[in-house]
């Protein structure tokens, strides 16, 4: 939309506007200083006289950094970031497909939903987790029955959101096209879809912060599959079982990364796909 | 009340034959649970070709329901709705069909926001299939430009003020080339000086477009300003009350505001509405009680 100058600036001034980006100095900023009281905690132990209850026990930035350096060397350590990675894309993936459209038929055809929505609401409540035990019965693998509880974690989320937003789509839209001559396919196209657009992205990234706590779970529990490098959660676990505490910060912070760029790319995509709406 | 049925068209239009809207004896029921609630008591209108009626009264009165019936959204439990001589609803066809004819502007404003202006505009030819995409958005563009929004077409429905938004509105329904535009207290919560100006660009598209109007409002000097007859509606269940003639050479600009022939029509108006609120607001209390 007349924008493309936009899109010529360089990759360097980009970076360039980023760093002077005041948000994003705020932002490293409130890094630091979190890293160094972290760290001041570590050091000494207590703060003013306080005994410091948790971060004191806990090993400091500087030694899980310095472990950091070890383990990026190690492609058990990569290998465990893609295994997680591939379980949590593939089970969101599946879930999105399968997720939206079951959603959109429940909200504009009440046959569909009086027949689907009270098993859908019977099986919600079960936590995910809950359903580990029976997948590995029922699934052949141990990475498929992963990937299921993943795409269970999403599933039920993108469902409710894309559910209540297409149900929520202002009936004035309708009516005004309607009156403009739209038929029902127009409708459901291109008012009932764009209108609920807004609702799929909450979905997708309230969905995807539970695929990444599920698959973490699963893969603990289930010792995430043959294969030595389990993924980040078998990562975790099996440093917390050798005591290697600063390797399991390693893989908490690997973590935290992952699901940050997870949901950066949603908003992304969000950002890219809803023109109208950039507040995301 | 069935006097109604028989007043004649407000003023001699010159040409215009299209957009003659018959409401004869309509009565709307609602049903919601078994509580039958009169919405609609055996309403009578004519409604002359490129006439602008005016409908006011109290708040739930039936004014709405009216509109409804007419746009197709709402069924009638009996009398008929013909326009130009064709029946839209009445016996054995209680809905009437949605049709391009008849375009609503709503009261909050229903364009599209995931629409540019120019895309909300073209939107109505293109669904039809009465023009393709490069066609409709070229009309529509050169539409919103006559209508001084050339500026803005390219924007979002939530980039631009609520008046731009509004006249935007109003232009896309022009574009269906619509017989009737049907307005639902489109201006409501506007300040007064956007209001002015929403009042003067209506004008001006009535003007060139002489396209027959069926507004409802609260704002009996908006009311008196833009119309040729203003319909005053009972409180619930609707009858038309009283009629009250805007004998008032076109066009019309805010000089007409202070002058003292407007000031008696208000007046005139704001009586009989008045009467009808005290009844809806002593009912309503009687309801609470």
């Amino acid at each position: 939309m007349g924008k493309a100058s936009k899109r010529q600036e360089t990759l360097g001034a980009r970076a360039l506007a980023l760093v002077s980006d005041l948000t994003f100095r705020r932002g490293v900023l409130s890094i630091l200083i979190f890293l160094t009281l972290w760290e001041i905690g570590f050091r000494f132990n207590e703060w003013f006289g306080v005994l410091v209850p948790f971060v004191g026990k806990v090993d400091a930035p500087s030694i899980v950094a310095a472990r950091w350096s070890e383990v990026v060397l190690l492609p058990g350590y990569w290998e465990s970031w893609y295994l997680s990675m591939g379980r949590v894309f593939l089970g969101f993936l599946v879930a999105q497909i399968i997720g939206i459209p079951f959603g959109l038929a429940m909200a504009v055809n009440k046959y569909f939903r009086g027949m689907f929505f009270p098993p859908f609401e019977i099986l919600r409540p079960i936590p995910p987790l809950a359903w580990v035990p029976a997948s590995i019965i029922f699934w052949p693998t141990t990475e498929l029955s992963i990937m299921f509880v993943t795409f269970l974690g999403a599933f039920y989320t993108i469902v409710i959101n894309v559910l209540g937003g297409a149900r929520a789509v202002d009936i004035q839209y309708l009516r005004a096209a309607q009156s403009m001559g739209a038929t029902q396919w127009d409708l459901f196209r291109k008012i009932i879809l764009p209108g609920t657009l807004p609702s799929i992205f909450i979905g997708a990234a309230v969905g995807m912060g539970i695929t990444w706590e599920v698959v973490l779970a699963a893969e603990m529990i289930s010792g995430g599959g043959q294969q030595s490098g389990g993924g980040l959660g078998f990562f975790i676990w099996s440093s917390y079982m050798g005591g290697v505490m600063d390797q399991v910060i390693v893989g908490m912070i690997s973590i935290g990364l992952a699901g940050y760029i997870s949901s950066s790319l949603i908003r992304y995509i969000g950002y890219r796909s809803m023109p109208w709406r950039r507040m995301f | 009340m069935t006097t109604a049925a028989h007043q004649q068209p407000a003023t001699d239009r010159n040409a215009s034959t299209k957009g003659a809207i018959s409401i004869r004896n309509v009565t709307k029921i609602y049903d919601p649970e078994g509580a039958n609630v009169l919405a609609v008591d055996d309403c009578s209108l004519e409604i002359a070709p490129a006439e602008v009626c005016m409908i006011v009264g109290p708040s739930g009165c039936g004014k709405t329901t009216l509109l409804n019936a007419i746009a197709g959204f709402h069924s009638i439990t009996s009398g008929q709705i013909d326009l130009d001589g064709e029946m839209l609803c009445g016996p054995d066809k209680p809905l009437a069909d949605q049709g391009a004819d008849r375009v609503v502007v709503f009261q909050n404003g229903a364009l599209f926001p995931w629409k540019t202006l120019a895309d909300n505009v073209a939107y109505g030819p293109i669904v039809q299939g009465l023009m393709n995409k490069a066609d409709a958005r070229e009309k529509a563009i050169l539409m919103l430009s006559e209508a001084g929004l050339s500026g803005v077409a390219d924007k979002y429905p939530g980039e631009v003020s609520s008046g731009m938004a509004r006249r935007a509105e109003i232009v896309r329904a022009l574009i269906n080339d619509p017989k009737v535009l049907l307005l639902d207290e489109p201006y409501r919560a506007m300040d007064a000086l956007t209001k002015s100006i929403m009042h003067e660009s209506l004008l001006e598209v009535y003007d060139r477009t002489r396209v027959t109007i069926f507004f409802i409002t609260h704002d009996l000097e908006e009311a008196i300003f833009l119309g040729d007859r203003v319909i005053v509606m009972t409180t619930r269940p609707a009858r038309t009350k009283k009629i009250v003639e805007v004998k008032i050479n076109r066009p019309r600009d805010y000089r007409l505001l202070s002058s003292e022939e407007f000031r008696i029509l208000v007046q005139e108006t704001k009586e009989a509405v008045h009467e009808e609120a005290v009844k809806a607001f002593e009912a309503g209390e009687r309801e609470l009680a």
